[in-house]
């Protein structure tokens, strides 16, 4: 028995720690960006900005597109709902108000990582300490995963958690990926120029993948491998492939357990079908932007009926 | 005036409770108290044990200063104490069902009738409403104060929705972490299962006709209430939910909580929100936090709401002060407790008197709570009780006052050592087909020297308090 409220806390307690950790693995695609590529700088940190989905907020806010803005505005301005912050503050209230559903240490982590990242962001951060700024807060919510998947009964409570945290992460995915689709496509970089090489790692950083990449992949950059990595293979823990497969685990566990299939049930499955496909070149085809663009509303769709569905409100 | 210590009393010295403690504190090394004290401030800032201060925005999450140093109660004069309590409590339940009844006590003359008429606590909704077991108020904290060795004396009769029992808990594991030799040297009672009681206490007084074992639920108003640590601790530690007015409506003539399968119906709820902000439909239309027509649900005995509405005519601080007639006319017994000397400001004679010595009284607001909107006089200046005395002499009515007792200490560990500092009592009792007192309670401790207000929003501190197995 779980109260459709504190489902809706927990989903989105996990949605926003995630977010958190997604905001300092942007920075820090960013920051490695503009240290390589210093004339063209501004346009990185324009992209990651666009990659947050918060272009629209940053502008009513900064001009320029600097390592000093971007980074302040993802990481600490408390005028932008998303930025690391104020996600794990909302994580935080989130989970304040579904308390009962979690493990002491659960909680504790989330409490101390909110109360460390204050402490921390409290003052605007000197670029110098950047780096460490950025360790802790991957620190934080490492510690918040450890300590969740460490002691959480797998029950309905970990189930929505889950949800929350694979929705927001193929959302981050996606994004990253449409942001820069035009690098990937292979008529632009079939030749693969330095400059090409500089931003397919960026994309791989941003997911935290550019040295997981080498395991499977050969040791040079292809746009068609990175984008396999990032869409299909299932075994890349940030790839949609991988968000979807265990959607639609956490979402099965709920049929079998309430005896009853839902309208998100089918829309989880639809999403995992097209991302069943045979091969990359598939996707390249049809268009890799138009996929991610509807795959981008699938997965918001998704989101929308679990809370509909489970009577979140 | 030279105010009762409970440790060491300048007429005796070291008192007997105190021994073993005493032996153990004068082995340690202060150096290492003072670091035990930080310990407990991080134990509770990691734990998130805050409270909310209305009107201190910046501070929106506070601590209450915990003191090492435990109050300790023998286990005759636990004895004593608890059967005054019970006795008042008995008498409370009675009171309350006589005034929504036949009001037998305003037919006798020992109560003037606009006393229960004119008062806002009283819910006209509740006259005829008799709760499961004949029990209106379920959880009670009565803040008892000392003033010398055998003079205790009742403050206060919280009967609506008393907090702070999680502090007594917390207060106690901090303590178990802290010091683990203590307890194995010196034999304290446990109030560890308090919630399991809580959870008993509640289900026995489950609605009549209900054949199967009752859902039990803990009502919020959310998050950003100052007690909501609180209400999250008891249901976590009960196994039950917290809900929220929005979590809830009135499905097939019950109260049922929105899951994520659909409305589950509860049988029991274990409210924390005020009767103002019970039922829009019965109380206040303008309110977001009530559930509709929950009232229509309890006068059918489908739920049980604890402690019942309108329990507040119980506690009032102008009803306080006849509770020496309400627990002889119910009890047939002089009450075992005693009542502080209570001068009724709408009484002619006696706004006289407190106009007159208002500065070596306290003065209190019949409705008021929590430390705010009273006076004590002696710690006032000359402007602040003139002032107050113009806002008494223009609504008399709204006033009571009490003399300046001189509240007994215990002593706290300062950066100068130990110190005395005035203490209250609040035990916690659960009345349903029993009454039971968890043996302990919260000691509220004025952190400043000399200062009798020990209320945690006017920045009081509390203490673990130990009832000796002896």
């Amino acid at each position: 028995m779980l109260l459709g409220r504190t489902a809706n806390g927990l989903y989105w307690m996990n949605r926003y720690i995630e977010r958190t950790e997604n905001m300092a693995r942007l920075v820090d695609a960013g920051l490695r960006m503009a240290l390589t590529r210093t004339q063209s700088a501004q346009e990185e940190w324009k992209s990651v900005v666009l990659s947050a989905g918060t272009d629209h907020g940053f502008g009513a806010v900064h001009e320029h597109y600097t390592a000093e803005a971007v980074s302040d505005y993802l990481l600490r301005d408390k005028s932008n709902p998303s930025s690391a912050m104020s996600s794990i503050e909302t994580a935080r209230f989130n989970a304040r108000m579904v308390r009962t559903a979690l493990t002491r240490e659960t909680w504790e982590s989330i409490n101390e990582g909110w109360m460390g990242l204050k402490r921390m962001l409290a003052d605007p951060i000197d670029e110098r300490e950047l780096p460490q700024v950025l360790d802790e807060i991957k620190r934080a919510t490492a510690l918040i995963r450890g300590s969740f998947y460490g002691t959480m009964l797998r029950n309905e409570i970990f189930d929505f958690s889950q949800m929350g945290t694979y929705v927001e992460r193929a959302d981050n995915t996606a994004r990253i990926l449409d942001v820069k689709y035009y690098v990937l496509l292979p008529s632009v970089s079939w030749v693969g120029s330095t400059l090409d090489n500089y931003q397919w790692e960026s994309i791989l950083r941003s997911v935290s993948a550019h040295r997981s990449y080498r395991w499977v992949y050969e040791a040079d950059y292809r746009p068609t491998n990175i984008a396999d990595y990032l869409i299909l293979n299932g075994r890349m823990p940030r790839s949609l492939t991988f968000c979807y497969r265990f959607l639609a685990e956490h979402l099965r566990f709920r049929e079998e357990e309430y005896g009853e299939r839902l309208p998100c049930h089918d829309t989880v499955e639809k999403t995992l079908a097209k991302l069943r496909v045979g091969s990359i070149k598939q996707i390249f085809d049809t268009g890799l932007h138009e996929f991610l663009t509807g795959f981008i509303h699938d997965n918001k769709r998704l989101g929308d009926e679990v809370a509909t569905d489970f009577r979140f409100h | 005036m030279v105010a009762f210590d409970e440790m060491t009393p300048e007429s005796s010295g070291l008192r007997n409770s105190y021994a073993a403690y005493d032996h153990w504190l004068k082995q340690q090394n202060p150096a290492r108290l003072a670091e035990k004290m930080r310990d407990a401030e991080r134990v509770f800032r990691k734990t998130g044990i805050t409270f909310a201060v209305y009107g201190e925005e910046e501070a929106a999450e506070r601590l209450i200063p915990f003191d090492i140093v435990p109050r300790i109660i023998s286990g005759a004069e636990w004895r004593r104490l608890t059967q005054g309590i019970e006795q008042r409590v008995q008498a409370l339940n009675a009171f309350l069902d006589d005034i929504y009844h036949r009001q037998e006590i305003l037919r006798a003359g020992r109560i003037p009738k606009h006393l229960i008429a004119n008062n806002d606590a009283f819910l006209p909704e509740m006259i005829g409403v008799r709760p499961p077991a004949g029990v209106y108020t379920h959880i009670i904290g009565t803040d008892i104060v000392r003033t010398g060795e055998n003079d205790f004396f009742v403050l206060e009769d919280n009967a609506r929705t008393p907090s702070g029992v999680s502090y007594m808990l917390e207060n106690r594991e901090t303590m178990m972490q802290l010091f683990p030799e203590l307890f194995q040297k010196i034999s304290v009672r446990p109030v560890e299962n308090y919630p399991q009681l809580l959870r008993q206490s509640l289900a026995a007084v489950r609605p009549e006709n209900l054949k199967t074992a009752p859902t039990i639920a803990v009502l919020t108003p959310g998050s950003y209430n100052s007690a909501y640590y609180e209400h999250a601790f008891l249901a976590d530690q009960m196994g039950v939910e917290l809900v929220e007015g929005h979590d809830l409506r009135v499905v097939d003539g019950h109260v049922a909580m929105r899951t994520t399968q659909g409305y589950k119906q509860i049988d029991v709820l274990y409210r924390r929100v005020d009767d103002d902000y019970l039922d829009p439909l019965s109380f206040r239309q303008d309110s977001a936090l009530g559930i509709p027509g929950i009232m229509d649900v309890y006068r059918a005995g489908n739920i049980t709401i604890a402690n019942a509405p309108g329990t507040g005519i119980a506690d009032d601080k102008a009803i306080y002060s006849y509770m020496p007639e309400i627990i002889e006319f119910y009890t047939g017994r002089k009450a075992i407790l005693q009542n502080i000397q209570t001068w009724r400001c709408s009484e002619p004679d006696s706004l006289k008197y407190v106009l007159e010595n208002i500065k070596d009284l306290v003065i209190k607001e019949v409705h008021g709570s929590g430390g705010y909107g009273m006076l004590v006089g002696p710690t006032s200046t000359k402007k602040e009780c003139e002032d107050f005395a113009k806002k008494v002499a223009a609504r008399p009515s709204n006033y009571i006052a009490q003399p300046t007792l001189s509240l007994s200490t215990c002593p706290i560990l300062t950066e100068a050592g130990l110190a005395p500092r005035h203490v209250d009592l609040r035990p916690y009792v659960l009345v349903s087909d029993r009454i039971q007192i968890v043996p302990g309670g919260l000691t509220r401790v004025a952190l400043k020297k000399g200062s009798l207000v020990v209320n945690s929003s006017q920045g009081g501190g509390t203490k673990d308090t130990w009832v000796l197995d002896d």
